[in-house]
């Protein structure tokens, strides 16, 4: 079932291009990726960071610079471009990580002001015009991929890399711990283990993943805004998760290609794109606390239940 | 590191106490544990026993006082460099990991000792090593049939019997167990009580509860805390004797849960 669903899924995403505007399907793909990244944080170590974006716009800025300035190929400068993001998150979360909730939240969100006064103010981004024309090297040096179709598939190709990443993350040994201390943090400390370390690295690692984005987003485009930066992305990435189902792989990226989707088709109403995304997350949060995945999942799970239970006849142990 | 000269205490607190505001929950209360000793430690709601492990284990700061653990002394370290050395405890309200597996939640322990947990590019299957060991240990508190089950849906009992097993996966050498029947029908408390002998082999264990069967049951010495102070400290028949210890639990044990 999963498989095929998987299956499926891949199978939408190589075909797709030939439906609708490859741009516009780039863009999700990045978006995924920056959502997944926030989901790492959130989903499985319940940090709520109201600052993803400075991790998302400044590795834009730096893999620009990097394609702009240098002859290095593509896939370097996007991976330097996450690497300057992983140390960033490494150091916002040295700073933040001891506080939790609110706070925690407050303390990335204020991280995220002061990396967007950087940027405005530095030279090498353009400041408020952005920095435009970044080129689009070579991938390895030698495939040349400015044809949008071609450049469609090395984007689909980073997203599955930046899942799979996810992915080894949250079920390795490390993920094991992340979710434990997700689940209950003192015990995890009474247990031998020092957690900040834990969400050190797991914010570097979702930093660096953002970043991944960022970069991929500035090679789709050509260029790099002070958007990719602000506090409306940031917020934006958090109506993705919750849409699409926190603490579940493909929630964030179903919420993801919901919000795009849905920004592009209300772009032309302006004002009322923002209007309709407060509203939608009023009712997931009232109506769907799972998202989007975690509803259907609990359907699913609850009619094989049922199906389960009829024929036995036994009801569920009691305890 | 052993005492030569005397007894030998596993666990000392000399003068430990917590100020909250103006309020001493806990004031100059001194233990003695001998290894290898099951210890309880009892009193009324609100005397200060869980302060007292709180400040044992290092989840608070101790306003006075020092912790001596296997000789060293241990005041200045933090609760996970504690239980590196060695003293685990169990919390009063059920520490479990509610979204994961009864074996996930017991190899999370076994992480702790097998240091590898920083491995984010590790499959899982890296560590199914582990998964014997935790076996074992859920065999060992009855939980062989629920590994697979999500903790969050145990019974009360089996999730103190999981909490008991996480704790045991340190193999620790001082274990505190914070009312580990509480709340409990006697159905339970029985195996629990059975299953506290048989891990006290070997260990040291200071224990609070309330049901004073269970106590006299397990117990070599027991402390008896009143206001945050010791009341007195004695064995069983000394301590179920003295008037004043009568007169200020049964005051409060009834409604002690
Ligand atoms: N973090 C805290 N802040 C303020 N008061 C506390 C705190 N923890 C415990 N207390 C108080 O200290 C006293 C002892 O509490 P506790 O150690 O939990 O008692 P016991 O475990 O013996 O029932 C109680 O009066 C309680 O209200
Ligand atoms: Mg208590």
């Amino acid at each position: 079932m999963r498989i095929a669903l998987i299956l499926l899924g891949v199978a939408a995403a190589l075909i797709a291009p030939f439906f609708v505007y490859p741009v516009l399907l780039m863009t999700i793909l990045c978006f995924v990726v920056f959502a997944t990244s926030f989901n790492l944080l959130l989903g499985y170590v319940g940090l709520l960071c109201f600052g993803q974006a400075m991790f998302l716009g400044l590795s834009a800025y730096v893999t620009g610079h990097i394609l702009k300035t240098t002859d290095l190929s593509l896939e370097i400068a996007i991976l330097a471009g996450a690497l300057v993001s992983a140390v960033l998150g490494a150091f916002v979360g040295f700073v933040a990580v001891r506080r939790s909730g609110i706070q925690f939240a407050m303390i990335t969100f204020a991280f995220a002001q002061f990396v967007y006064f950087l940027l405005l103010r530095s030279e090498f981004t353009g400041g408020e015009n952005g920095m435009q024309g970044i080129p689009r090297s070579e991938l390895f040096g030698i495939f040349d991929v400015s044809d949008t179709l071609t450049f469609y598939y090395v984007i689909l190709g980073m997203t599955a890399l930046a899942i799979l990443l996810a992915y080894r993350v949250i079920h390795s040994p490390y993920g094991e711990i992340l979710k434990a201390i997700r689940d209950n943090e003192p015990r995890v400390e009474s247990l031998g283990f020092k957690p900040e370390r834990f969400k050190i690295l797991a914010m570097s690692i979702s930093a660096g993943i953002a970043g991944f984005a960022g970069g991929m987003k500035a090679a789709v485009y050509g260029f790099a805004t002070l958007t990719d930066v602000s506090w409306t992305v940031s917020g934006e990435v958090i109506l993705m998760t919750l849409l699409g189902g926190l603490g579940t792989l493909t929630g964030p990226m179903v919420g993801a290609g919901i919000v795009i989707v849905m920004n592009d088709e209300l772009a032309q109403f302006g004002e009322w794109a923002l209007i309709a995304q407060g509203i939608i997350l009023i009712l997931v949060i009232l109506f769907f606390r799972r998202g989007v995945v975690g509803e259907a999942g609990a359907f699913f799970r609850r009619r094989q239940a049922r199906a389960k239970d009829a024929p036995a006849g036994k009801p569920r142990e009691a305890e | 590191m052993a005492n030569t000269t005397g007894p030998d205490y596993a666990l000392e607190a000399r003068g430990i106490g917590k100020q909250f505001g103006s309020f001493w929950a806990v004031k100059d209360v001194h233990l003695r544990i001998p290894r290898g000793s099951i210890h309880a430690l009892i009193g009324p709601n609100g005397a200060g026993k869980t302060t007292c492990f709180n400040l044992l284990t290092k989840t608070l700061q101790p306003s006075t006082g020092q912790i001596i653990l296997n000789g060293e002394d241990i005041s200045g370290l933090r609760t996970s460099d504690v239980a590196k050395r060695g003293m685990v405890r169990s919390f009063q309200i059920s520490a479990i990991f509610a979204d994961m597996t009864v074996l996930e939640n017991v190899r999370v322990a076994l992480q702790s000792a097998h240091g590898r947990a920083f491995r984010f590019l590790s499959p899982i299957s890296s560590i199914r090593g582990l998964d014997t060991r935790a076996r074992e240990l859920l065999a060992d508190v009855g939980l062989a049939d629920a590994e697979t089950a999500k903790a969050a849906d145990l019974s009360y009992g089996k999730k103190r019997a999981l909490e008991i097993a996480t704790t045991l996966a340190l193999d620790p050498q001082v274990m505190l167990l914070d009312e580990p029947t509480a709340g409990m029908g006697h159905e339970d408390i029985e195996p629990i009580t059975q299953l506290i002998r048989k891990v006290s082999a070997g260990r040291t264990i200071v224990i609070v509860e309330h049901n004073l069967s269970v106590v006299s049951t397990l117990s070599d010495r027991i402390t008896v805390l009143q206001a945050g102070q010791v009341l007195m400290e004695g064995t069983y028949p000394e301590v179920s004797a003295d008037e004043r210890v009568i007169a200020a639990y049964m005051g409060g044990v009834e409604d002690a849960h």
